[in-house]
């Protein structure tokens, strides 16, 4: 089928393979993005005016992820809208009529525009979640992702004296990216026991080898903080960061399995600045807003919790929602082969690609080994149930209003305050300028919330617009790359293992 | 024991008003609702408390009423309860500011709000300069301003959650997730209603169960033509202060004739404690259906431009929604239902319900316990053939109030 | 120590630097071309610009535009995430403050 026009919402490793098949099936592609260029936070890229003679020396899998998107960006029938957001969605009367109209803001100067889909390919990932702790909000507490963009980003190191902490696998290309810009990295601090971590990477180690490529993304980020002798300690945690005004030293502590800690293990160290995660949370306000279904994340002790929902998706990548499809860390925190491969599924199928084309069955291996593989570092790295423990009374949930764990307690045992948005309202946690976005699932959480899913995530405004822009009405679309002669089907072009040598 | 039993329906502000005054008054009151408290329409508005808004007639008498009790019963909660659950309420007397930014709406206000001095409302006609230092940034095009300095301002759920609480303490109960399906009667009285978890008795059963009270008189059996209304509400970011009172817009004078489904918008401008403005208002007649559209946040987002045009620059971070009890002749219906004895409703209050709560629940205790009524509850009565399920009308009451601009009251 | 640029001349990258100056609260800060708003603000040694309500303060805590701990005003833009902006040399930027009785809060006197 040719001709459709497919969304794209999200231009990193997802978002860009979704576009490359949904072009390969013959479809006009509109490739939205909110940064400047395409690669999303895991190609994070260097700013132009950088000029960069060698930006691939920052970057795995930098050429096939820069042929890709050269092949993209220059397709006739792709529109890539850099620096826009999607800030609404708006569902059709009925689902017949279509999945939802997408409401941008595009460019600099912002632009309204209202898209008509005949498809449209979620591929927004996710975030860094951030446990709170005392002193989580002080300056220099940045989160691994943070550090991660700053020096690959834009090659500002946000110290020199920097301990990586939380938990998961992403906190070792953190530590790296720190090593690689010249800061010092005392240790890197993994929340998880050693005999969770083994149980988690070793059992079964090709099936690591055969997600990362020859080299194995993982071993090379861990040999490389072998040869700095950066400490990698594992089954212990920050549970404090202290200083006037600004971070000057953390306290770690050893913790048991369910992240208690163990008293008369606190450690301090001086720092002077402090990276954390503790895993991921998808950016889910634009599926909830088109009425997506979602899940619990499969396996993992941590399952259960509110915070671990994302987008469910069928083998085709479609969502519950006719005409909408999701890709890459929505449907679970899988690592870039994985949001490849997903997106090159999502993409071909929402242009009404072959569903019998050969190139389906070997992205979907290569999908259903990235969520084996996540799997199985959910099993690694879980969230202890018991990490409130290191919170003290007047510790800030809620960055924004500076709402403090006593009191998201006080409302969670109130019988008048059962209901999410009322205790919201109370506590005016997550009634901030973030939305939620930080502490939506730590409330949640906290809360024991048995509300599953999307109400963290509900947000109809899903990325701020001035008043003057929502005011005015939308401007048509700029014209779209109309092919001069219908497009030729191909196939999707992708093998996600190619993706990944460098 | 023969405490009167009294079951009510819906934990919602009405609800909550009325489970406190009923437990005051000696009541063994349960309070059901099918979620949580406060969780639909009392938390998913403005919070207003007006007098400005309403022409002289029962209403008007309702809000005065309501208005005189609201510092009577935050001072009883301050004797009773922390400071912190006062304070949730976010009680603001911070009073009202309707413009005119025509000719035509200058004309309709003046006099309005002549007749509402007659009826005793505090209804003060501003000059320019005491607007502009009243509202130092509000659009220069106005023809004319009238100060009602008796508005007041409450965080809705936190006022609703006070009240429940304060009836938790004086004895009352709490049931959520717990929704009516139907009832029990014995002879043609109503003895019960039913639940999942089982059947709840009761002397009395009070409706007050909002835009979904149409529904359980349904399921009572008795028709109640109440329906849904839906109101959106935009939140900006923080600001440093800029909206000093609830200013809205009185352009809104004649343009009450239009078909009721249609969206109708009208500026309702004011700032929160924590320094967001909220702004409104929009209503429409669409079932309930919960999408939020594009098209009518941009509706109020241009409203509220004309009145405050320095906020074009400002950030939009959330909107909400909300059903708000829709009454064809927009009166709220209060009382015994003739019906169903047993039965009584609180109910049909549209955007005005958090400010009206209290006096709701006073006519209530009054009327179920044989006191001569604060003021004539008669026009709430609910044998009135707007309410006993007439056919739908198309086109709203044309004695609504020149300006009821702010029905989709209410929300942080 | 404070966060700070990579040296140009050690970068494997190899980029070009081209200096541009903004103005942040009326101070003249160097950075250069490329370098988001927080980017020039960190690597001028300036962790944190921003106070939340209780005065306590916040610079860049996501980085990715997530969690708005970054606000910042420039050119009279209003809530601009300094994490996301790319400095224009002349930039004027004007931090902000939710904290009551802050100048920068502009609370007046009515």
């Amino acid at each position: 089928m040719t001709g459709r026009h497919v969304v794209v919402v999200g231009a990193g490793p997802a978002g860009l393979a979704a576009a490359d098949a949904a072009l390969a099936a013959g479809a006009e592609v509109t490739l939205i993005d909110s940064a400047e260029r395409p690669g999303g936070q895991y190609h994070r890229m260097l700013p132009e005016a950088y000029e960069a003679t060698d930006p691939g020396a920052l970057q795995h899998g930098y050429r096939s992820f820069d042929r890709r998107s050269r092949r993209v960006l220059g397709h006739p029938r792709c529109s890539w809208w850099a620096e826009s957001s999607v800030w609404a969605l708006e569902r059709r009367d009925s689902a017949d009529d279509g999945p939802p109209l997408v409401h941008v803001l595009r460019g600099t100067p912002r632009r309204r525009h209202v898209l008509e889909p005949d498809a449209l390919v979620l591929a927004v990932g996710a975030h860094d979640r951030v446990l709170p702790f005392p002193g989580w909000d002080l300056p220099g507490v940045y989160t691994a992702g943070a550090a991660q963009a700053l020096a690959k980003g834009e090659r500002v190191v946000v110290g020199d004296r920097v301990v990586v902490a939380g938990t998961g696998p992403f906190l070792l290309p953190v530590a790296t990216s720190l090593l690689e810009a010249g800061s010092r990295v005392l240790a890197v601090v993994e929340a998880a026991g050693p005999a969770a971590v083994a149980r988690g990477w070793l059992r079964r180690p090709w099936e690591l080898t055969s997600q990362l490529g020859k080299s194995g993304e993982l071993l090379s980020y861990t040999a490389r903080l072998g040869r700095h002798r950066v400490p990698y300690r594992m089954g212990r945690a920050v549970v404090e960061a202290r200083g006037d005004g600004r971070v000057e030293e953390i306290v770690t502590a050893r913790v048991r399995a369910d992240w208690s800690v163990v008293p008369g293990s606190e450690h301090v160290t001086a720092v002077d600045a402090l990276c954390v995660g503790h895993g991921f949370t998808p950016q889910l306000e634009l599926p909830v807003a088109a009425g997506c279904d979602l899940r619990p994340a499969a396996g993992g002790s941590a399952a259960g919790s509110p915070a671990d929902v994302f987008v469910s998706v069928d083998d085709d990548q479609r969502t519950s929602r006719p005409g909408v499809y999701a890709a890459g860390e929505i449907t679970g925190v899988a690592g870039a082969p994985a949001a490849r491969a997903e997106g090159a599924v999502a993409g071909w199928i929402a242009a009404g690609g072959d569903r019998g084309a050969r190139a389906l069955v070997t992205l979907g291996r290569s999908r259903d080994q990235g969520r084996a593989f996540a799997a199985r570092l959910a099993l690694a790295h879980p969230v202890g149930r018991a990490w409130p423990g290191w919170l003290r009374p007047d510790t800030v949930i809620c960055r924004c209003e500076e709402t403090t764990y006593a009191a998201v307690c006080r409302s969670a045992a109130d019988p008048t305050r059962t209901e999410p948005q009322v205790a919201k309202l109370a506590t005016r946690a997550g009634l901030g300028p973030c939305q939620a976005r930080v502490c939506g699932p730590t409330v949640a959480e906290l809360r024991r919330s048995t509300d599953q899913g999307a109400g963290p995530h509900h947000r109809p405004v899903a990325e701020p617009i001035r008043l003057g822009e929502l005011a005015r009405p939308p401007e048509p679309p700029p014209g779209r790359a109309t092919p001069a002669t219908p497009a030729t089907p191909s196939t999707p072009t992708d093998s996600p293992a190619e993706e990944s040598t460098s | 024991m023969d405490r009167t039993r009294v079951v009510i329906i819906g934990a919602g502000i009405i609800g909550a008003a009325c489970a406190r005054e009923l437990a005051l008054a000696g009541f063994d009151v349960l309070v059901l609702d099918r979620a949580g408290a406060a969780a639909a329409t009392t938390s998913h508005g403005e919070g207003n408390i007006l007098v400005s808004d309403k022409g002289p007639g029962p209403e008007l008498e309702l809000a005065q009423l309501s208005r005189r009790l609201w510092p009577e019963v935050l001072a009883a909660l301050t004797e009773r309860t922390s400071p912190e659950e006062v304070d949730a309420v976010e009680w603001d007397p911070k009073g009202g500011i309707v413009v005119a930014t025509t000719a035509g709406g200058a004309e309709a206000l003046l006099p309005f709000a002549a007749a509402q001095r007659a009826a005793g409302v505090r209804a003060e006609a501003m000059d320019s300069d005491a607007l502009t230092s009243a509202e130092p940034f509000l659009t220069e095009r106005r023809t004319a301003a009238v100060h009602y300095p008796d508005d007041a301002q409450v965080q809705p759920a936190g006022a609703a959650t006070a009240l429940l609480a304060d009836a938790l303490r004086a004895g009352a109960r709490l049931r959520t997730g717990r929704e009516v399906l139907g009832g029990v009667t014995r002879g043609s009285r109503l003895t019960a209603v039913r639940t999942a978890d089982g059947q709840v008795e009761a002397d009395v059963f009070v409706n007050a169960a909002g835009p979904w009270s149409g529904e359980v008189a349904r399921r009572l059996g008795v028709p109640l033509d109440i329906r849904p209304r839906r109101g959106e509400v935009l939140v900006t970011t923080p600001l440093p202060p800029t909206v000093f009172h609830k200013v809205y817009d009185a352009d809104y004078v004649g343009a009450v004739g239009s078909g009721a489904g249609d969206l109708q918008t009208s500026a309702v401008v004011e700032s929160t404690r924590a320094g967001t403005v909220l702004l409104g208002s929009s209503r429409r007649r669409v079932g309930f259906d919960d999408r939020t559209r594009p098209e009518v946040l941009s509706a109020i987002a241009a409203k509220a431009l004309k009145l405050f045009p320095s906020l074009a620059g400002v950030h939009v971070m959330r909107a909400y929604g909300g059903f708000r009890p829709y009454v064809p002749d927009h009166l709220p219906v209060i009382g015994a239902d003739p019906r169903l004895p047993g039965l009584w409703h609180a109910t049909g209050h549209e955007g005005a319900g958090i400010g009206l709560s209290v006096g709701t629940a006073r006519l209530v205790r009054e009327l179920l316990t044989g006191t001569a009524p604060a003021i004539d509850a008669s026009p709430f009565r609910v044998d009135r053939p707007a309410v006993l399920g007439g056919p739908p009308t198309v086109t709203e009451a044309p004695n609504s109030p020149p300006h009821t601009a702010p029905t989709t009251e209410e929300g942080p | 120590m404070s966060p700070r640029l990579v040296p140009a001349a050690s970068d494997p990258a190899g980029r070009r630097e081209r200096p541009l100056t903004i103005t942040v609260d009326g101070e003249p800060l160097t950075g250069i071309a490329g370098q988001t708003v927080a980017g020039v603000l960190l690597a001028a040694g300036r962790p944190a610009w921003r106070r939340a309500p209780s005065g306590a303060p916040r610079g860049v805590f996501c980085g990715i535009g997530v969690c708005f701990d970054c606000l910042v005003t420039v050119n009279d833009e209003r809530d601009v995430r300094a994490c996301r902006r790319r400095a224009r040399d002349g930039d004027a930027v004007t931090t902000q403050s939710r904290a009551q009785g802050d100048e920068r809060d502009g609370r007046r006197a009515r």
